[in-house]
């Protein structure tokens, strides 16, 4: 079988998804090296479920261009399916079967040999913490368990490409961690494309990020590069007491972008939070320090605001909403 | 897990329950007077009671529940095309519907063992009788795999398949003495309601008359509701 040459595991280009006149993929361009872990962020309806059923074969686009390790989607489905494990949303389980044996019917089904499954199936089992469980009926389990089932079937014939559709979705945090740390673990050997709504949780686990908002995706990068782009400054705090005075002035020396972007009310004591923002991304937190000192201002804390993905996320689906509402503002004018 | 599941013995055990009570009563009606036909030619005239309500039971949960529960997704995902799965589907269907009938054989051992009258044991009926309802039971589960393709509704769909059996058996029984056929110019229609007597071709099998044209009737059949179902899924899958 000929192994494509490049070292993409997916690849998308201009991909469309229309349903009934409503466009829910527009225009969608990425790609996905293996063995890297990437997030997929956007709010409810953004398009994310779409993309991932497409990537699997599940779904046929509108056009564009899918292929997922050297092979298209289009006209070669079976190939593809082949190496994509996938966990849909909800992770849809058949309620009277087993957990063992429905881990044996999805081995047979993805090809895996009769030999080697019984040994695999103990594999994912004990991967996945469900040794507990293994003879129990998947209706009577509870939710996190239900999910760990639907992750160890989308690991089990061990495929080079793993979509999992919010899989931490329902989880109490110790289930979460561990599901974080399976993921984690998956990484360099296997490419894994997650969706999520949990920012803090893609952050820690996602070597990549891609935000996507009504179809179209409008940020793409590591965590701390997308900070850098959506949010373009950084941002310090002080609480200080005392006239204001030249402050500004000062700080106009210290770097020509920085400026004061807030005062906080003054406190019993005197003190008030101020707010400073720049768009320089060096560190000038000792310079910002000195200045304020020598303006004779008593300094009780100085901090580096440090923007939470959360933040980028608003501040990208927030852009693109402008973006949109401006597009069709246009669009009537002329 | 057909074999494993509860739900199988509850309905096999009600279908025997049923078909024995339809056998005592043949019985007991030869016991009263003699009739002209065999007992195994009655008890296989009857065939319609069990179709209407076995077929319908075993199938609408095939492809119905898989769409409800969303399972289809994760099946779809694996390297199986859709003709594969509703292939196996009707297959399994298929062959769970023709183990029960087997185990009707039973009924007939027993009156073997005990009536020790040659008489009412006639090979040839029961080996026709039998033959009938392997061939057109073809045809009644792929029937149910198609209704149940069109609702993610398990009761909807049972409806909707009982209510094509009823059609096609009962249907083509009324077409076959409706009066405004009779007329020259509806001749050829006529001839095409005659061909698709499900109850005549019944009579046909159970005289030991196995009519090639009859037996391509149910595959013909058959083939054409599997493409349908087929056609049914992955049209579903386009406009989910």
């Amino acid at each position: 079988m000929p192994e494509s040459p490049s070292n993409l595991a997916i690849e998308v280009s201009h991909l469309v998804k229309t349903y009934a006149g409503v466009t829910a993929v527009n225009d969608i361009s990425f790609t996905v090296p293996r063995g890297e872990i990437i997030g997929f962020l956007g709010p409810n309806g953004a398009g994310k479920s779409t993309t991932m059923r497409i990537l699997t074969g599940y779904l046929p686009a509108t056009s564009g261009h899918v292929s997922i390790c050297g092979f298209p989607v289009a006209t070669e489905t079976d190939e593809v399916k082949r190496r994509v494990g996938y966990m849909p949303e909800n992770n849809p389980l058949p309620d009277d079967m087993r957990v063992s044996e429905y881990l044996y019917f999805r081995g047979r089904l993805k090809e895996v040999p009769r030999r080697k499954l019984g040994s695999r199936i103990d594999e994912v089992l004990e991967l996945c913490d469900l040794k507990r469980v293994r003879h129990k009926i998947i209706g009577k389990l509870s939710k996190g368990f239900r999910q760990r089932v639907g992750i160890a079937e989308s690991v089990l014939s061990e495929p080079p490409v793993i979509i999992m559709d919010e899989p931490t979705i329902g989880l109490d945090p110790h289930q979460i961690l561990i599901v974080r740390d399976l993921i984690a673990s998956l990484r360099g050997r296997m490419t894994v494309l997650i969706s999520s709504h949990i920012l803090p949780e893609i952050e820690m686990t996602c070597d990549r990020v891609l935000i996507i908002n009504q179809g179209r995706i409008v940020a793409q990068g590591t965590p701390t590069e997308l900070r850098r782009e959506v949010l373009g400054q950084s941002a310090y705090e002080i609480e200080a007491a005392g006239p204001l005075g030249d402050l500004q002035f000062l700080l106009g020396a210290i770097d020509p972008g920085l400026s004061v972007a807030s005062e906080g009310p003054i406190d019993a004591l005197g003190f008030r939070t101020i707010k400073l923002k720049t768009v320089n991304d060096e560190d000038v937190g000792e310079a910002i320090l000195r200045a304020c000192l020598s303006e004779g201002l008593r300094v009780r804390a100085l901090s580096r605001a440090h923007p939470t993905l959360e933040d980028v996320f608003l501040a990208a689906t927030r852009r693109s909403w402008d973006a949109v509402a401006g597009e069709a503002r246009g669009g009537r004018n002329s | 897990m057909l074999l494993v599941s509860p739900s199988t013995y509850i309905a096999a055990f009600s279908f025997m329950g049923l078909m024995g009570f339809i056998f005592t009563t043949i019985l007991e009606e030869y016991s009263k007077s003699q009739l002209a036909v065999p007992p195994a030619s009655a008890f296989f005239a009857v065939y319609f009671i069990p179709v209407m309500f076995m077929v319908p039971l075993l199938t609408m949960k095939c492809l119905a529940e898989e769409r409800r529960l969303g399972t289809i997704e994760t099946l779809l995902t694996t390297p199986v095309t859709t003709t594969e799965v509703v292939l196996g589907k009707f297959a399994a269907a298929y062959l769970l519907y023709i183990s029960f009938w087997a185990s009707t054989g039973g009924l007939f051992y027993i009156l073997k063992r005990f009536a020790g009258d040659a008489r009412l044991i006639d090979p040839g009926p029961i080996v026709g009788g039998y033959l009938f309802i392997a061939v057109s039971g073809l045809f009644f589960i792929a029937i149910g795999v198609f209704t149940s393709s069109l609702s993610r509704n398990q009761a909807v769909a049972g409806i909707l398949c009982v209510t094509a059996l009823v059609a096609v058996i009962l249907g083509s029984q009324y077409l076959g003495s409706a009066a405004w056929l009779e007329s020259e110019s509806m001749a050829p229609l006529k001839s095409a309601v005659n061909y698709a007597q499900i109850s005549v071709h019944e009579q046909d099998f159970s005289r030991g008359v196995v009519d090639m044209r009859e037996v391509l009737f149910y595959v013909s059949g058959t083939v054409l509701a599997l493409i349908f179902s087929i056609l049914s899924v992955e049209a579903k899958l386009l406009h989910s």
